[in-house]
């Protein structure tokens, strides 16, 4: 079972009927949404990049949902680097299907079964169970994907080399999974992988975050990779995605180097002057597009992320396949979402 | 013991509810006890117990006690009396 098999053509031409109807929905259901498509003289797309898209931003200054408060059932919150906070909200049916597909995403390399699981945290960060931090929720959504789970770090965020070695002696000898954070895998697995000359041959990693300590440190993704393999761990899956567009995820094929956009997502590069759609190769903001928001209008946003498309049905998996640049300098981003402002 | 207060039990034990607690009409995050937390141990109890290794769509359907009876229905467990 698969979620990446639509080649581009077939993807958009799915997808626009799709994304159509749901700015429809989205402007009948919620009141800023409609009052920001009218400010901005919204008329029906006939491209995926025409269609109209939010400012990231917007999630954290505005209300925005398309179900009546009698039908919340969760709010998710991130906390941006501003200390601004995401809101989003999703009623049981849309709490539900973003479960449903981040699995089917996810098994589209592991599997249906679940597998022996190490995960590259502190069970410590989950003590407080009505307030989990966005690692945290991260971490218990991909633990459904595992079973008996080992927690690669103790209550005080040191290595428990004893439990990893405990679990590899168990399980070492047939596929398992490891999840983690980046830059946590990269301090507390790689280097003690290494170190200690654990078998990680049998793993199958994936992992998020954001390269930014990473690339503090000097290791680019490719070097990443490059040294997990020099302990055996070459089935790697970087992933992109955000609580603003929750159970879609980006997740890189195989060969590494790009992330691919599940049947019901894609993405489109933007030049940060003009908005207009950059070419392949030519870096820019990247805007996620995914059918999955039904409860809020999150079905097309603007990113402050730099991305840039590598080639489109030539990878691992059909579709536009991509990189994560890094952030856009906050200044520059300002512009586009205040005028969003404005007009809601 | 029946399957039926095996699995009764095992929600019971996973989800750290009192010996006599009602749980046939439990729905996940409708009892503020099951959440996604006790959600893992709740399936890694079910597996226990029964001796069976449920797939990854499973749990993420097992919303329910009796989602859970009829999943367990798939892999051979069979909770009619």
């Amino acid at each position: 079972m698969s979620v990446f098999t639509l080649p581009q053509a077939a993807k958009e031409e799915v997808l626009l009927k799709e994304l159509s109807a749901l700015v429809e929905h989205h402007r009948e259901k919620c009141e800023p949404y409609e009052r920001i498509l009218a400010a901005s003289g919204y008329t029906p797309a006939d491209s995926i990049a025409g269609l109209p898209w939010l400012p990231v931003r917007l999630f954290k200054n505005l209300e925005l949902k398309s179900i009546p408060d009698d039908e919340i059932y969760k709010v998710l919150t991130s906390s941006g680097t501003t200390g601004e906070v995401s809101k989003i909200y999703l009623d049981k049916e849309s709490a539900a299907e973003q479960t449903r597909r981040l699995g089917a995403t996810v098994q589209s390399v592991l599997g249906p079964k679940r597998l022996p699981m190490i995960l590259v945290d502190t069970k410590a960060m989950l003590k407080d169970r009505k307030s989990f931090s966005a690692r945290g929720a991260g971490v218990l959504g991909m633990s459904n994907f595992g079973r008996n789970h080992v927690w690669a770090l103790d209550n005080e965020g040191h290595v428990d080399l004893p439990a990893l070695k405990e679990f590899l002696e168990k399980y070492g000898d047939e596929p398992f999974l490891i999840f983690g954070f980046t830059y946590l895998v990269w301090l507390h697995l790689y280097e003690v992988a290494r170190d200690n000359g654990l078998d990680l041959s049998n793993g199958i990693l994936i992992h998020s975050g954001g390269w930014k300590k990473l690339i503090d440190q000097a290791v680019s993704p490719e070097e990443f990779r490059a040294r997990l393999a020099g302990v055996g761990l070459t089935s790697v899956h970087n992933y992109y995605g955000m609580i603003e567009q929750i159970g879609t995820v980006f997740l890189e094929g195989k060969s590494g180097g790009s992330l691919y956009c599940p049947d019901f997502a894609d993405i489109v590069i933007r030049n940060p002057q003009t908005w207009e759609e950059q070419p392949v190769g030519e870096p820019g903001l990247i805007e996620v597009i995914s059918t999955l928001p039904t409860s809020y209008p999150g079905h097309i946003i603007l990113t402050e992320d730099l991305g840039v498309v590598h080639g489109v049905d030539d990878g691992d998996w059909p579709g536009k396949r991509f990189s994560v640049l890094g952030r856009l300098p906050r200044a520059e981003a300002r512009g586009c979402s205040d005028t969003y402002r404005e007009a809601a | 013991m029946s399957e039926l207060q095996r699995l009764r039990e095992a929600f019971r034990t996973a989800l750290d509810l009192p010996a006599d607690a009602p749980v046939d009409d439990l729905r996940y995050q409708d009892n503020e006890k099951w959440d996604s937390l006790a959600h893992m141990s709740l399936v890694a109890t079910i597996e226990d117990e029964f001796s069976v290794m449920i797939d990854t769509d499973d749990v993420i359907n097992m919303s329910s006690f009796q989602e859970a009876i009829s999943i367990l229905g798939k892999y051979g467990i069979n909770f009619n009396e």
